[in-house]
């Protein structure tokens, strides 16, 4: 294949899908209890300097419980897949990313991240390589599919391509100019589900994001969920499991666990934290204040909801439409 | 422009509603676009579907997402799926329209939402693509909303975030992006722009009310063609800033 154009961008992860398999045929096939706590899951699996991938957006199904622990736990070097809002702005804030595959950091509805711009425009993120949401996503199902690279039509043209690790080349079938996504296999990958059972099936409920793709494009996955349910619950719908357990080496009993942000059918975003943390960002200090308060002052999520107060989240609950407070 | 009844957001929402046909798709982002499409479904449209990134597909927008992801993006959906199913959707071409917004935009309607400065070491670091890269390479028809002043519309951006019609006619084609694609509309406050069918450079279609030729042009930092007929496009009516205010953003989170 004729290559045309190569993105400036480094691989940031090395593309080493034998060495996949090999990692996944070491992994546990029986059925093995994986229940521990968010701090035993991240001390476990997450290292300095490890390649991580968090899963949906930090206002919406995202395992911001597991987040929290990392900050806590300080672990630092991370290079990030950057698909985020409050989760990657945590990460950020707390200065433990060194280079990110990035699409989108930002808070939507509020704007710009200031926790970005500053560890961006200072140097201290070293290196930011360029994606489109679906061409991190199509990386992820590249190494789901367990092939070195997938074919899209997106980023062709841009500076996005340019600044990226992507390729182009002349298509071997039709002559055209096709852009080549190259697999991202993860160190780790976290995802926040509705529902798991004590070995790590996971259903989630509402749209599924990147789910499926992120799940089996991780090395080591760690799951985070709002209900432990037995196996049989699992069985009655095993359509509704979208990461099966061998793909899972902890699961973590979180529930609340993407507060500030929303789990569908189970509780809304709390739009006043949202925009406590929208607000005490703008500045490194106030920042560093909300992290004390919210995450190293505290020793788990059980003691950041007793913060968060239960009458609170019992609100947050109560909000759900169609849901009998 | 109070006196004028309504305010710049509701003028961008209105301007931008009427551009939604009925019968067809639109991958819709947060904020502007998503009151515009609701705003549509409730005047002409009842049958736009509403296409959400991270997988709601025909919701019925009664209340307002805030996140691309959250369950009103698939409130009473006809499919709830994830990304890259609806990337994927679009890639295969079932989607017409895509909405777009950014810190800058040029002649050939190529946007910037990466940096501003240079790559490496940027003045100011922006969130990036998102789906913008994703919604600019496979939608037929991609309409951007933005506010018009000379420093968002300029001659040559600092980062082609998402491809307009980069340097001209037929380049897009050349750069393998899907045919037949590529900016349709620019929705501001200050007028409707469309592109020139031969150039493929931004031209003026219609001015917002109380705007002349002149302000368009003067806050429009690259030289602006002018079609034939400059029509004025009409300020919000009385039943659209109705349904807006007391249906589409009942709790006045955007307007």
């Amino acid at each position: 294949m004729k290559v045309i154009e190569e993105g400036l961008g480094p691989l940031l992860q090395p593309i080493e899908m034998d060495a996949f398999r090999a990692s996944n045929r070491d992994k546990p096939k029986g059925m093995v209890d994986k229940i521990m706590s968010e701090a035993e899951a991240v001390r476990t699996f997450i290292h300095p300097g490890d390649y991580i991938g968090i899963e949906l957006y930090g206002s919406v199904r995202c395992p911001m419980s597991l987040t929290r622990e990392i900050v806590r736990q300080g672990i630092g070097d991370l290079r990030l897949a950057g698909q985020g809002v409050l989760e990657a702005d945590l990460l950020l804030a707390a200065g433990l990313v060194k280079a990110l595959d990035i699409t989108y950091i930002g808070l939507e509805v509020y704007g710009v991240s200031n926790a970005l711009r500053r560890e961006v425009e200072s140097g201290r993120v070293e290196r930011c390589v360029e994606w489109s949401n679906a061409a991190l996503a199509w990386r992820f199902k590249a190494a789901a599919m367990g092939v070195p690279f997938l074919p899209v039509r997106s980023m062709l043209g841009s500076d996005t391509l340019r600044y990226s690790a992507a390729k182009v080349v002349e298509c071997p079938f039709t002559g055209e100019p096709l852009c080549l996504l190259p697999a991202l296999v993860l160190d780790v990958g976290l995802i926040h589900v509705h529902r798991a059972d004590r070995y790590g099936n996971a259903q989630i409920d509402g749209i599924s994001g990147f789910a499926a793709e992120l799940a089996r494009a991780s090395k080591q996955l760690l799951i985070s969920a709002e209900e432990i349910v037995p196996t049989d619950q699992i069985r009655a719908t095993p359509e509704k499991t979208i990461i099966p357990y061998y793909l899972v080496d902890a699961v973590v009993e979180a529930p609340f666990g993407s507060h500030p942000g929303e789990m569908c059918y189970l509780y809304e975003r709390d739009e006043p934290a949202i925009k406590a943390w929208v607000e005490a960002s703008q500045e490194a200090e106030s920042a560093q204040a909300y992290l004390e308060k919210f995450i190293y002052g505290l020793p788990d999520q059980a003691a950041y909801l007793g913060l968060v107060g239960e009458r609170r989240l019992q609100e947050l609950k109560a909000m759900v439409p169609g849901r009998m407070s | 422009m109070s006196d004028l009844g309504y305010n710049p957001s509701e003028l961008l929402i209105c301007s931008a509603a009427r551009l939604m046909p009925d019968n067809t798709t639109a991958f819709i982002g947060t904020g502007i676009p998503m009151l515009a499409a609701s705003l549509a479904q409730k005047m002409h449209a009842p049958n736009l579907v509403a296409i959400f990134e991270f997988g709601g597909t025909g919701a019925i927008l009664d209340s307002l997402p805030l996140a691309v992801g959250e369950r009103r993006s698939f409130h009473r959906a006809v499919a709830a799926s994830g990304i890259l199913d609806i990337v994927e959707t679009a890639q295969r071409g079932f989607v017409e329209y895509g909405f777009l917004g950014g810190a800058q935009i040029d002649p050939y309607g190529n946007l910037n939402s990466t940096t501003i400065g240079e790559h490496d070491h940027p003045k100011v670091r922006l969130p990036g693509s998102g789906g913008g890269n994703d919604v600019g390479s496979h939608c037929w028809r991609t309409i951007a909303i933005m506010r018009h002043d000379v420093r968002r519309f300029v001659e040559k951006i600092d980062f082609i975030t998402t491809p307009g019609y980069l340097s001209g006619p037929g380049v897009r084609e050349a750069a393998g992006l899907p045919r037949g694609t590529g900016p349709f509309r620019v929705v501001t406050n200050l007028a409707i722009l469309g592109y020139e069918p031969e150039s493929k450079r931004m031209q003026l279609l219609a001015t917002q009310p109380g705007v002349t030729v002149e302000q368009v042009v003067e806050n429009t930092g690259f030289e602006l063609l002018l079609a034939d007929e400059i029509e004025s496009n009409p300020g919000p009516s009385a039943e659209e800033l109705r349904l807006l205010r007391e249906e589409v953003d009942r709790d006045r989170l955007y307007i």
